[in-house]
């Protein structure tokens, strides 16, 4: 049953967005990956969630904000059972930070993908914020697990903060290449390199 | 309306459409023995898009008939879908800001559903002003309402324009339906009779320009129309409506008289959308039919040729 509304629920973000979706490579993650994406808009996890293979989909988990999904009881269902969301508390202190990363861990250590979105919360749409420190964090406690670039355009226009639906456009979804943490490479270094082939990907 | 829809019972249209399986068939046929023989690699480009567009004929033709099948309440839907999709690509491309969000909401959940329910209800009247008085003065009061200045008039403009030709114009497509000017199913008829001819004509100014296409007609715009193309794609496609004379109400000569306006605003409707292309900076208005483009770039003959066709038909044919 939530697969079939999960389908649907896919189906109709694709309607609202009409995603152009380009990939680097074969397939959209063949192993285990941490999706991370620009954040302009409510609709990006659901669009890149929707364009996902069913097979990649099934095994792939938002990382969403507790105290906005948890509002509603609506939002509550779609977030546990048809996104499989792993909600955290947003990073206020150090304490809500650490238990963040061990629930992505945890998330990780049971075989899912993960989305994040790095930027931390909703940007303009122009301009892609300096990362979070918690991507470092993740690629060196989990070197085995790719980290795909993932950059989302349009989307802040078909739905600006602070609406309620969709005006129906075209957008781009692109996959860039896998990145690891190199050897040596210290925090600052990772991130902007993460940020900087998020923007490259960015077709306009 | 009968339970058992007339279109289905009628010989003239089941002899159409077995007439249009037979020409999709041959289409087929010659790209599977082109893509054989050919050799250099731009022809083979060439070769490839050529199949892809005839596989989309495929497609849109099974879709169009599926939908005349079920009577005035698919052909509404379809072309209703056709719009949404329309007006989804034209928006992407349309400069438009955040404060024209609301009223870009009402456009796509509220005044395209109506424009159709219009149609499927028959009501005329309301049909063909609701959109060019209604809405035009409705949308930027919105817009004002929602208090950003900055380009204020360019933007109600291009949302209106855009309504226009992706809702209004379209929506004449079915609405053709409501004249059943020679009994059961005319309507219907004419509507493939448009379709046809337009879509024809498309087809054979691109076959005839890549043939012979030596003079360009607009370079600056779209540098793939060619007055050999021009001419003789009008010319052969106003021989095919001639030839259609017998699923219309039209003597042959009406009949070669209408497709002839309706190649014409099919060419103008081309240019027109080549020229709003190159200035946005694209090369189609999306990716949605393949070797086609968007739907844009399969219906902007349509938009232009539509309404005309729809009013030189109810004037001259009319009850």
């Amino acid at each position: 049953m939530t697969a079939v509304l999960a389908r649907l629920i896919a189906f109709f973000a694709r309607v609202a967005s009409g995603p152009a979706v380009r990939v680097a490579g074969e397939d959209i993650c063949p192993g285990q990956c941490i999706f991370f994406a620009n954040h302009a808009s409510h609709l990006d996890v659901v669009v890149l969630w929707a364009v996902l293979p069913n097979a990649v989909r099934e095994r792939t988990r938002p990382v969403a904000a507790r105290d906005y999904w948890e509002k509603r009881a609506l939002r509550r269902f779609a977030a546990t059972r048809i996104f499989n969301a792993v909600l955290v508390d947003r990073d206020g202190n150090l304490a809500a930070l650490r238990q963040q990363l061990d629930q992505m861990m945890a998330a990780l250590d049971e075989g899912a993908s993960l989305i994040i979105f790095p930027e931390g919360t909703r940007g303009q749409g122009s301009e892609v914020a300096p990362f979070r420190a918690g991507l470092h964090f993740l690629a060196r406690q989990r070197p085995n697990v790719d980290f795909v670039p993932v950059n989302l355009h349009n989307l802040g226009r078909i739905m600006p903060k602070g609406e309620f639906a969709p005006v129906p456009q075209l957008s781009r979804v692109t996959f860039g290449e896998p990145l690891h943490l190199e050897p040596h490479e210290g925090k600052d270094a990772f991130l902007e390199r993460a940020r900087q082939a998020l923007i490259a990907l960015d077709p306009s | 309306m009968s339970i058992v829809n007339p279109l289905t019972m009628d010989r003239e249209l089941q002899a159409f459409g077995g007439v249009l399986l037979a020409v999709l068939i041959v289409a087929t046929v010659i790209g599977e023995i082109l893509a054989r023989r050919v050799s250099s690699d731009s022809a083979r480009a060439t070769i490839v898009n050529l199949n892809d567009r005839v596989r989309a004929w495929w497609v849109m033709c099974g879709v169009l008939a599926l939908a005349l099948l079920t009577g005035r309440t698919g052909a509404t839907i379809l072309f209703a879908g056709v719009s949404f999709l329309a007006l989804r690509e034209f928006v992407t491309l349309a400069p438009t800001r955040h404060g024209d969000h609301r009223a870009l909401l009402w456009i796509f959940f509220v005044v395209t559903p109506v424009q159709y329910w219009l149609v499927w209800r028959d009501w005329y009247g309301l049909f063909a002003i609701f959109i060019p008085v209604f809405v035009f003065l409705l949308v930027p009061a919105r817009v004002a309402l929602a208090g950003d200045t900055e380009n204020f008039l360019e933007r109600t403009a291009v949302i209106q324009w855009g309504l226009m030709i992706c809702v209004y114009c379209v929506s004449y497509a079915p609405a053709l339906l409501m004249l059943d000017a020679n009994g059961e199913g005319g309507g219907a008829k004419l509507l493939l009779f448009l379709l046809i001819v337009v879509q024809g004509s498309d087809v054979l100014q691109y076959v005839w320009g890549k043939l012979f296409g030596r003079h360009k007609i607009a370079p600056l715009v779209s540098p793939n129309k060619t007055w050999e193309g021009f001419v003789g794609g009008v010319a052969s496609s106003t021989l095919l409506g001639t030839a259609l004379w017998w699923m219309t109400p039209f003597a042959p000569w009406q009949s070669a008289l209408m497709a002839l306006v309706i190649a014409l605003m099919g060419f103008s409707g081309g240019l027109t959308m080549s020229a709003i292309k190159r200035d946005r900076g694209v090369k189609d208005f999306g990716t949605l039919i393949s070797g086609h483009g968007g739907i844009l770039d399969r219906i902007d003959s349509l938009c232009f040729a539509a309404p005309v066709f729809f009013h030189l038909v109810r004037y001259f044919f009319g009850e």
